[in-house]
């Protein structure tokens, strides 16, 4: 009997220790604790790459390391000649998760959709106001201006959603594709309304994505196993792990140790040691950002474009790149977008540096003074507000261009530098929301950004006329030709001074396949693979 | 003694009035607005900054902001995170056991090294043992904490592989909290090897965090032993012919801990001020990381209940000192 139990014991023992030798575990060393796991309310990169990318799904994606449209939850969609009607068919059979806190009756259909966004502006919603959290802003929906374009959603049957829009809005469907359109469980949310439960929905969180949830320990672990019925197929590895790490340098020496498979963010003083390291490997990845300085285009004689090419060519635009960026580098600007983004105009050529050629064209222009603003802030785009701006004006000084330095706090500091009066040369940046071209070129250089977030205040009509044509226009074709010759006018008016995109590292370990740099600045997992 | 209670816990009450002001003020003075903090480089159109003032009571006279902040603390409500939307209570209640749980082990260290340390110094005054230990203890006591945790990290875990680099404990093991403290739930579930990962996760921060107690407490110990080793009782223990382990552990010991008791209980604010840069860098989940992150977010709500909450512990910390002191200390009984 005694021997009986003791290889029973044995037995059951191989098997455990078995089942833990097989389950695939990835651990990510992420950055920061998500605010919470509503998509919907949340803006950070942490956020989104805790809950949208992990548990959700959306109508469209965004294909894995680049920036272009594919399908999603939607497997194909029509446009209306207009431009004003989106009609979306969805996938059929999609489950939504199933966890010990929740267990769906039927398939992902048109309700969860119209759901997921009516939640996100109509006020009648239970789900839009206090009943669910306090203090609610929908920040990603209004600053898309969603609220603008959006007439109305509407199901047309179980598997087909149309939208309504108000004007054509090309960038619309990398809108969708954006993390706060993640698609959300309605059968879930009654659910929770009904046992009164309504604030679990942002903690316990329930979607169509590769992972399900499982547990988060307050800002320490989170824990995610393979969603089993995912539509495109059960993820490789079995368990997902964040392994809640801060500190840019213990992130680096855990995934060094092996005590997490990926890191983001290194500091750019490591990045030596781990390209030393033969068992990690660093990937690097031009952002989805623009370092600029905005010159104001209103005020005389900066309103002149000569003027304009003459102050970029007398900075020695290399040197600054280097002692700014140092060992993590930065792609010099060819163009206000990335190298990565689809429609960036590879044959649009920047000022070179030309300090003897400047001289004579400021002199002629009689400019012997301007402002050159510096925030106090790190930003992706620029690490060094303050030092750039000592670069820069000693560069001026040789060209007898005396700068004199204002800094503000952030906030204020772009409120000033907003303002349609403000002199000078104005530091500032840029990182992408959704990967369309609108969302740079529209956002901060339309005639209607003056005031907000054009800081050149400057307003070209052949350049407006081409960024709102392409807006309006649905072929991605066509709307390339547009943005490329609205770079050609942009280069050739120089509102701006084009600094750099800088670039975004993560560390692997080398037994990791599959993980990709992804311009928009997330972390995916999907796809991913990890050999013992 | 109860008078000597009372007058101490009545001098709370202008110190916890003004805990509030300072914590409702300091927020304040941060440079930066929280609701364009919140909306990022995409800004905010005026009405809709004018909404989200009003959502969040920003509108109001400050005067008017603070008697409503004070009421609400008063009736237990400390509000709700502007960022995770949850009560801030409820959060600090999850993170408080696992700074506690540190503070506990760096103090353990500290003490445990701290006071022989000093009363060896005291006994052997003036040796090369007192010279160095003096010295050793005033490096302690300047070290930045920051570089001091990232080198013991990069030595220890880095290249010796002898420690985890930071967390609480091994992924591995994935224990419900029942106590919130790691040590004590890994011995309730009964896992044993989960107990030998949270205390090897334990080392390095509790060593960072208790380097500074443990140069006070040490010097602390040396000059309060040096002082009773000078006392007429300890001459005449010593003429009575005693051991000199009995002289120094019974006689001088008992009367030179009196100061060092005090000096622990006022260690608490430094730990926890400690807390704040040690969690940090060992991605330790307690509430020094969950300050520092709520600043960086321009959380008004949780920085400035949270700066009550730690303010109010550390004055109960005081207090039980203060009663401790009376109780080991008659003559302060008699005052």
């Amino acid at each position: 009997m005694k021997k009986t139990m003791t290889f029973a014991a044995a037995l059951l023992a191989a098997s455990v220790l078995g089942g833990m030798a097989n389950a695939k575990t990835l651990v990510y060393c992420s950055e920061a604790s998500p605010a919470n796991f509503d998509p919907g309310t949340t803006t950070g990169g942490n956020d989104f790459d805790a809950s949208s990318r992990t548990v959700y799904s959306r109508l469209v994606e965004f294909k894995h390391g680049g920036t272009e449209i594919e399908p999603g939850l939607a497997d194909k969609w029509e446009i209306s000649d207009d431009g004003l009607v989106y009609t979306f068919h969805l996938h059929p059979g999609v489950k939504f998760q199933t966890t010990d806190y929740f267990k769906p009756t039927r398939d992902l259909n048109a309700d969860d959709v119209v759901f997921s966004f009516d939640r996100q502006f109509n006020k009648q919603n239970p789900w839009n106001g206090a009943k669910y959290l306090p203090n609610l802003t929908w920040d990603y929906y209004t600053g898309m201006d969603m609220p603008k374009y959006v007439a109305k959603w509407e199901k047309v049957d179980d598997l087909t959603v149309k939208l309504t829009l108000t004007e054509p809005n090309a960038p619309m469907l990398a809108n969708l594709g954006m993390d706060f359109a993640s698609i959300v469980s309605k059968e879930y949310a009654d659910q929770l309304e009904k046992s009164g439960k309504m604030a679990d929905f942002s903690t316990k969180p329930i979607g169509t994505g590769p992972f399900q949830f499982v547990d988060y320990q307050l800002d320490s672990v989170i824990r995610y196993a393979a969603n089993p019925d995912y539509f495109k197929g059960k993820e490789k590895i079995d368990d997902l792990v964040f392994a809640i790490t801060p500190d840019a340098t213990a992130r680096i020496q855990k995934v060094l140790a092996g005590e997490c498979d990926i890191a983001p963010y290194p500091n750019p003083a490591d990045i030596a040691t781990i390209k030393a390291n033969k068992d990690v490997t660093l990937l690097d990845q031009a952002g989805l950002n623009i370092g600029y300085m905005s010159y104001n285009t209103t005020i005389p004689p900066l309103d002149k474009p000569e003027v304009r090419h003459a102050l970029n060519q007398a900075i020695d635009r290399e040197a600054l790149i280097k002692s700014l960026f140092q060992d993590a580098g930065a792609t010099p600007a060819q163009n206000l977008i990335p190298p990565t983004m689809w429609s960036w105009n590879k044959d649009v050529k920047t000022d070179t540096y030309n300090p003897e050629a400047a001289k004579k064209v400021l002199a002629d222009a009689g400019l012997k003074e301007i402002q050159l603003w510096a925030a106090d802030r790190v930003r992706p785009y620029n690490p060094n507000f303050q030092r750039a701006a000592e670069l820069i004006q000693a560069d001026w000084a040789k060209v007898s261009v005396k700068a004199e330095i204002v800094s503000y706090e952030w906030t204020k500091y772009r409120e000033e530098g907003k303002k349609k009066e403000r002199p000078g040369a104005f530091q500032i940046g840029w990182t992408g929301d959704n990967g369309d071209p609108d969302n740079f070129f529209a956002t901060l250089f339309a005639c209607s950004a003056i005031g907000v977030s054009n800081y050149s205040s400057w307003c070209d009509k052949d350049f407006e006329d081409l960024i709102q044509k392409a807006k309006k226009t649905s072929d991605q074709g066509e709307r390339t030709k547009l943005y490329e010759q609205a770079q050609v006018i942009f280069a050739k008016q120089a509102p701006a001074f084009l600094l750099a995109h800088s670039q975004v590292y993560a560390v692997v370990r080398n037994n990791v396949s599959g993980f990709k740099m992804d311009p928009l600045g997330i972390h995916r997992f999907d796809g991913v693979d990890k050999a013992e | 003694m109860l008078r000597y209670l009372l007058s101490k816990i009545a001098l709370l009450i202008p110190t916890l009035v003004g805990i509030t002001i300072c914590a409702f003020a300091f927020v304040r003075l941060l440079p930066g607005d929280p609701i364009l903090a919140m909306a990022g480089e995409h800004g905010v159109t005026p009405a809709r900054y004018e909404e989200l003032k009003q959502q969040f009571g920003y509108n109001l006279p400050i005067w008017e902001q603070y008697a409503r902040y004070v009421g609400e603390v008063a009736t237990g409500d400390f509000g709700v995170s502007i960022s995770s939307k949850r009560p801030v209570l409820e959060e600090f209640k999850t993170l408080f056991p696992a700074t506690l749980e540190l503070s506990f082990f760096a103090m353990i260290f500290a003490m445990v090294l701290g006071i022989p340390a000093g009363i060896f110094a005291a006994v052997k005054r003036g040796s090369w043992f007192d010279q160095s230990l003096m010295g050793t203890a005033l490096v302690g006591y300047s070290m930045p904490i920051f570089w001091w945790g990232l080198l013991l990290i990069i030595f220890f875990s880095g290249y010796l592989g002898w420690t985890p680099v930071s967390g609480r404990i091994g992924l591995q093991f994935f224990l419900k909290p029942i106590t919130g403290f790691m040590t004590i739930d890994s011995i309730l579930y009964g896992k044993w090897d989960a107990l030998r990962s949270a205390l090897s996760h334990l080392i390095l921060p509790a060593i960072v965090l208790g380097t500074i107690p443990l140069a006070v407490i040490a010097r602390q110990t040396r000059s309060a032993m040096l002082e009773v080793l000078g006392e007429d009782y300890v001459r005449t223990a010593r003429a009575k012919g005693l051991s000199v382990a009995r002289v120094i552990g019974v006689h001088a010991l008992r009367n030179a801990l009196i100061p060092v008791v005090t000096t622990i209980g006022l260690q608490v604010g430094t730990l926890l001020a400690g807390a704040i840069l040690t969690e940090t860098i060992f991605a330790w989940p307690g509430i020094g990381k969950w300050m520092v992150d709520s600043i960086f977010k321009r959380d008004y709500v949780v920085v400035q209940s949270g700066l009550l909450l730690i303010a109010l512990i550390v004055m109960a910390v005081n207090l039980i000192v203060d009663m401790l002191y009376a109780v080991i200390n008659p003559r302060i009984r008699a005052a």
